[in-house]
């Protein structure tokens, strides 16, 4: 190259830039294909649940088994969030600080749930813990299952969001508490945690959205016994199925709102996270 | 940390242990379940009629919707990235939206948009256009699920390589779209791989959504996944875990090309000299 480009009067300082009427075009068709998309149908579904008014949503909400579907949604999706806080953790420092053979392989099986189709997961489960289970594990149609399930599709989650901080996490602090005298539990729990914990309740709120909403690979495995297994997308679907129709978006509605809070929270837990790296670097 | 070697043997057990348990073992088993007969009983199911028919249908989903996505999500990228506005807030909290939406919601506002009570659905029909329990609609719900992932893995790259390469290109006379395919394609093309992948991965997986808006009929409106379930709950577990294991095949590529793609990407915006301007 003959001249530097940063001697020269840039013509276009901000790289590929669309001609004016170009970025109107680009976003007047992004604005287009969301709107298609996304948010008619959203529209549609918010509009069904307040067909009959307010207060036929709030009953349509509060029957007995859309209680029973949704409140076993939530509990059991905390369950799981909790289950996976704490082994997503163990699995992301076993990745990170511990050597073994074949931990690049366990390290891209990490990424299995999200690969594998929900309907495959929920019937490779059901063959090892099923009626037919070769070792005599049988959860099908329990609770249990609902929650190995959830356990299953939302395990990378956790994993995925610890390790960048635990490659970060710098080990002069963890040196010095140990000269100082830390015991290993300790610098667990005064130095590594506190540096982890924007990265597990990240990762823990993605969980716990798509737990929310799972329904693939429950269908198989639970049951769908209503007011025991039958979780909220579940019960939607069989709503759909019996015609009542406002009902099931009136259900989802609900499920939307939780989860929207939820994203919205997500965002500002890895703000403050960076922030606060940030402030300590 | 220096661990004792009990705590370090301990985490070791726990974690893969517990992935033993909840991947590794199930997986394993449906291999077994599938091939515990030989070849023979899974390639005849996977041979008849209606499972070659869902197999050409799930990879239609896969024609239609990954091509759009993928020119969306690059061009979106872009608009968000190199042009400010303020609107581009609102449209990065839309394209978040599929994942924070249970599929089966996802079918539901289709269902509505384009049942024949719906919004759409009868002037569609008076116009002989059918979308809900044919093709159209499963495309729909497909796009639908698998809009973010080309946006969300581009958006990055497209920031860390920076523009001084482009304005390079363009001192030199390339006019703008010259520019995209010769400067800027090139340098986020691992990145728009990674997002590619992830949206095969999505659209040939998907179920929930897909159940509620086809209607699951055989040989018309079933994609494999659904013949999976469909297969199952009549009692031909043979046919169902066949299914199974091509669409297990399929995420163990989906995964293969993940961990190469998701290097690359990383490498490759770690190497680029035009990074962090």
């Amino acid at each position: 190259m003959e001249s530097h480009p940063a001697t020269l009067p840039a013509p276009h300082r901000a790289g590929v830039r669309l001609p004016g009427a170009g970025v109107g075009l680009g976003r007047g068709m992004v604005t287009l294909y969301l709107s298609l998309i996304v948010l008619l149908p959203l529209a549609a579904v918010l509009d069904e649940s307040l067909s009959g008014g307010i207060g036929a949503f709030w009953s349509a909400v509060t029957t007995s088994q859309s209680i029973a579907a949704l409140k076993l949604t939530v509990i059991c999706s905390l369950i799981v969030v909790a289950i996976n806080a704490f082994f997503g953790t163990v699995i992301a420092w076993v990745l990170v600080r511990d050597e073994f053979p074949g931990k690049g392989a366990v390290n891209a099986l990490i990424d299995l749930p999200f690969a594998l189709p929900t309907i495959v997961a929920g019937l490779t489960l059901l063959t090892l813990y099923g009626a037919d289970s070769p070792i005599g594990v049988d959860v099908a149609f329990t609770r249990t299952a609902v929650i190995v399930a959830l356990c299953f599709v939302t395990l990378p989650f956790v994993t995925r969001a610890v390790q960048p901080l635990l490659l970060e996490l710098d080990r002069e602090m963890e040196e010095a508490a140990a000269s100082l005298g830390a015991g290993g539990f300790t610098i667990f729990r005064r130095i590594i945690l506190p540096n982890l914990l924007p990265g597990i309740l990240a990762g823990v709120m993605l969980a716990f959205a798509r737990a929310l909403g799972e329904f693939g690979s429950l269908v198989l495995i639970s049951g769908n016994i209503p007011f025991k297994t039958e979780v909220s997308s579940v019960f939607i679907r069989s709503q759909i199925e019996s015609g009542n129709v406002s009902g099931a978006a009136a259900v989802s509605v609900v499920l939307l709102a939780i989860s929207l809070l939820l994203l919205v929270a997500v965002g500002l837990v890895v703000r403050f996270g960076m922030k606060q790296r940030k402030e300590a670097a | 940390m220096t661990v004792g070697a009990p705590a370090k043997w301990g985490l070791r057990t726990l974690g893969l242990g517990y992935l033993a348990l909840l991947l590794l073992a199930p997986v394993a088993m449906i291999f077994y379940k599938t091939f515990e007969h030989g070849i023979g009983p899974p390639l005849e199911a996977m041979t008849s009629s209606d499972a070659v028919h869902a197999i050409w249908l799930t990879l239609l989903m896969v024609a239609v919707a990954v091509p759009l996505n993928t020119v969306f999500g690059v061009g979106c990228a872009l608009l968000l990235v190199r042009h400010r506005w303020k609107g581009n807030a609102v449209i990065d909290g839309i394209i978040n939206l599929p994942f924070a939406i249970s599929p089966v919601v996802i079918g539901l506002s289709l269902f509505l948009l384009y049942g024949s009570g719906g919004w759409f659905g009868p002037t569609l029909a008076e116009w002989g256009i059918e979308v809900l329990f044919s093709t159209p609609g499963m495309i729909l719900a497909s796009i639908f699920v698998s809009l973010p992932f080309v946006v969300r893995e581009t958006v990055p790259v497209l920031q860390e390589i920076g523009t001084e390469q482009e304005q390079a290109a363009s001192t030199l006379g390339a006019s703008a779209w010259q520019t995209f395919w010769r400067v800027t394609l090139p340098a986020i093309r691992w990145g728009v791989a990674y997002g590619v992948v992830l949206t095969t991965a999505r659209v040939l997986g998907e179920f929930g959504a897909v159940t509620i808006v086809s209607g699951s009929i055989s040989g018309k409106t079933e994609t494999l996944p659904l013949y999976v379930a469909k297969s199952f709950e009549q009692f031909n577990e043979q046919a169902a875990y066949a299914g199974a294991i091509v669409l297990a095949l399929l995420a163990f590529t989906t995964l293969l090309l993940m961990s190469v793609g998701g290097r690359r990407a990383k490498s490759q915006s770690q190497t680029n000299p035009a990074g962090g301007t």
